[in-house]
């Protein structure tokens, strides 16, 4: 038995083997048919599409980016006006859909974590409340919970004129959250590169401190100094710069406040529904990453003395990491992919915008071809990167 | 051993015919069981050519088909029309409590298909929104589009479609709280706008902030039953739409006699029902469907007067209403579809009191849609 060959080619190289016995040349001709039929199928769909876009004379290509859009838009990270182009438009979209994923997706983290820790603690009512949660929140389609704050705020939330201020210069009306923020200052961009700096210097820092403790085991107060880093060299920059205290305070004028920074509702509830929901699946993942490490791994650590906290830092999380992250980087694609619901609460994403532009142009393969194109570019980030911090946190086998 | 080597050829052998048969099945011929990849692909090629061919001759003939009408051929052939509307416009398109379609736009897809069927209830109702409604026409979900549609230039041009009859007027204004104080557009400066996403009011109010050196800040939401409730609830001052539409929405207000319509009126806005671009006959259809209302009341043709109207001896009553035949051949329609229009649906003047007019909640004058010689806009060419 141990002699018998693996291949027919091996078996008999001098008679000549039928091509289809031949594992090589077989699997070239399946990808053969396999990529002919796909291409037949992709012709065939695409030139179906362009004979009938013609056929009804509605109009084709992206020129239609270079257009004026003549709509406006709520709220845009960037300069834009009814005056610019669809182009710029859908960059606008592009951005608020960034924004509220990235924050969404460090909050979710965090909070999913936390409420994954505190389903597995001891005490009942802290296990329990955090099992209640998460019940709830992952039964409720994320549209309904979206539509639920929405109108939450603007039904609850007092009118502009009669809005509440919590401390001075916040207003909190149905509105949104108008708040005071530093005038626009020339100092402000060189206090973000002394942040800049700061986090250049954090890194080389806890690189040193860590190679030094391998070397001779003296600890290194590596938060602390962070921290203050952190703080200190924007601070100081803003000292050197001549301390400019002015502040952009908004104003009630006419319909609406002036000046100051405004959270919209609709940000607000999109970012509160997507984060209540994704974190308690997330907090689902947590628990599950934290059960699958065995039990005699933290009684190891214990009897050693580590403290519960040092236990859970140094040798539960490191191990339930690896578990915790594929299901996690899924988690985050959702959260990016549910922010595309905004349209239906009135926060302008790039789906809700795109959808404007489709309709204002008819040209609805491009703008749909558009969406699958950005959302995902954003997906494939998001798990390269994920990827590659997965690759990083793997146990490194000896 | 060896039976396992004998198994795996034949099992081979056997996935090699059976993915060339397959693939050979998907290029719509078939061919005797070839053993050689070479020749295998030499017949693909080959039939690569024939379907291209055929595609051509295939789109040929369906340009052809289109020209003699394929929209009421297929029509006719699933026994009802399919209609777009609104579905949430009170006095346009709604469903009523008991799940009865209403509205001036409701009426016209049940004249079409009094005209095409003899029978004004063979419709059936899509709802969509401002932003998916073009897109069902193009894309062949819906037969017609009859959902207060505004007829512009780029619409009739880049994205396919054909304007038929206007069936309402309207212009576009603003709906405002009276306890605001505000007078007039003029001094809405920097004021929140409930606007539905995709519309040509939503261009028409940059437009109109911009010319006037005013800001907003608009908040666009898809759903016309959602975006109303964000303006109930005080979350933009204003809400802008066609002013029909602002009467719907007033009518279905918590406390309608808080709210007030500006006198400002922006722009223009003639609402037409659509239909795809390139199907004359079926265009035809539609339009001659909407002009028999306005021509019966022209004529002074009610539904209550029809059947003793049958009897005229004014030989343009004769013409419309069919006793005098042509007009029907001419559309490839039944002879009574103007009688059978009038009878089922009633003319242009019955259908805009019942749905939009003083009497109802929505409490709108005539004005423009009044007949030409009532010094409206309402005209039809002669049906003859």
């Amino acid at each position: 038995m141990q002699s018998a060959p693996e291949s027919p080619s091996q078996a008999a190289p001098s008679r000549a083997i039928p091509f289809y016995n031949d594992p090589k040349k077989r699997a070239i001709l399946f990808q053969i048919v396999t990529v002919l039929m796909l291409g037949l199928l992709a012709y065939y769909l695409l030139s179906n599409t362009l004979a009938n876009l013609e056929k009804q004379s509605i109009a084709t290509g992206i020129g239609f980016l270079q257009k004026e859009a003549a709509f406006e838009i709520g709220e845009s990270a960037i300069e834009y006006s009814a005056a610019d182009t669809y182009g710029r438009a859908l960059v606008v979209g592009f951005l608020n859909t960034l924004i509220v994923s990235f924050i969404g997706i460090i909050i979710t983290i965090i909070m999913g974590t936390v409420v994954g820790i505190a389903r597995l603690s001891s005490n009942w009512l802290v296990s329990k409340l955090a099992g209640i949660y998460i019940e709830v929140l992952q039964d409720i389609p994320v549209l309904l919970q979206l539509f639920f704050w929405y109108a939450f705020f603007y039904n609850i939330l007092p009118g502009p004129r009669q809005a509440l201020s919590p401390i001075m210069g916040v207003f909190l009306s149905n509105r949104g959250l108008v708040f005071a923020v530093p005038a626009a200052h020339p100092v402000h961009k060189y206090m973000a590169i002394a942040t800049l700096v700061a986090c250049v210097a954090i890194y080389i820092i806890r690189r040193w401190a860590r190679a030094r403790q391998a070397r001779t085991g003296q600890p290194f107060p590596v938060f602390r100094v962070s921290l203050a880093l952190l703080i200190g060299f924007p601070l100081l920059t803003w000292v050197l710069g001549g301390a400019p205290t002015a502040m952009n305070v908004p104003v009630f004028s006419g319909f609406n406040f002036k000046g100051g920074r405004n959270i919209s509702p609709e940000f607000t509830a999109l970012l509160l529904g997507l984060i209540l929901y994704t974190a308690a699946y997330v907090a689902e993942v947590v628990r599950a990453g934290i059960q699958s490490v065995n039990k005699g791994q933290s009684e190891a650590a214990m009897s050693m003395g580590l403290k519960p906290g040092l236990v859970l830092n140094l040798v539960i999380l490191p191990q339930a990491l690896r578990v915790i992250i594929p299901p996690l980087t899924s988690q985050m694609l959702n959260l990016t992919k549910n922010s595309s619901l905004a349209v239906a609460i009135g926060y302008p994403d790039f789906v809700s915008v795109a959808g404007t532009t489709i309709n204002q142009t008819g040209q609805a393969i491009e703008g749909v071809a558009l969406m699958m194109i950005v959302y995902l570019t954003l997906s494939l980030l998001t798990s390269a990167f994920m990827n590659w911090y997965n690759k990083k946190t793997k146990l490194v086998e000896r | 051993m060896q039976m396992k080597n004998w198994l795996r050829g034949k099992v081979a052998k056997a996935a090699v015919l059976i993915v060339g048969v397959l693939f050979l099945a998907f290029c719509f011929a078939g061919c005797g069981d070839s053993k050689k990849a070479s020749e295998l692909e030499s017949k693909v090629a080959e039939l690569q050519k024939t379907v291209s061919d055929l595609e051509k001759q295939n789109k040929e003939l369906e340009a052809k088909k289109v020209a003699v009408g394929k929209t009421l051929e297929n029509v006719r052939a699933k026994g009802f029309i399919q209609a777009g509307v609104n579905g949430d416009l009170f006095g346009f398109g709604r469903a009523d409590d008991k799940g009865v379609w209403k509205g001036l736009d409701v009426d016209t897809a049940r004249a079409i298909a009094a005209a095409v069927f003899g029978d004004a209830d063979k419709v059936k109702y899509t709802p969509l929104t401002a932003k998916t409604r073009f897109t069902a026409l193009q894309s062949g979900e819906i037969d017609v589009l009859t959902r207060n549609c505004t007829q512009t230039l780029g619409r009739d041009t880049a994205l396919g479609l054909d304007f038929c009859q206007v069936n309402y007027y309207d212009g576009q204004g603003f709906l405002i709280p009276k306890k605001l104080g505000v007078k007039s557009a003029k001094e809405l400066d920097g004021a929140a706008v409930c606007v539905l996403p995709g519309t040509t009011t939503e261009l028409n109010v940059a437009d109109f902030f911009r010319a006037n050196g005013m800001k907003m800040s608009p908040v666009v939401i898809e759903n016309t039953a959602e975006l109303a409730k964000a303006f109930f609830a005080g979350r933009c001052d204003v809400l802008t739409s066609d002013a029909s539409q602002l009467a719907g929405t007033r009518a279905v207000a918590p406390n309608p006699k808080d709210y007030m319509i500006l006198p400002d009126i922006i722009s223009k806005e003639p609402l037409a029902p659509a239909v795809r671009h390139g199907d004359n006959q079926w265009k035809d259809i539609v339009n001659y469907s909407v002009l028999a209302m306005i021509n019966a009341e022209e004529l002074g043709i009610t539904s209550k007067n029809v059947d003793k109207m049958l009897k005229s001896k004014d030989p343009r009553v004769m013409r419309f209403l069919g006793v005098t035949e042509g007009n029907g051949k001419a559309l490839g329609l039944n002879e009574k579809f103007a009688y059978n229009i009038v009878k089922q649906v009633g003319n242009y003047g019955e259908v805009f009191e019942r749905n939009v007019g003083v009497n109802t909640a929505l409490g709108i004058e005539r004005g423009l849609n009044a007949l030409w010689t009532n010094g409206g806009l309402m005209y039809s060419p002669p049906f003859k």
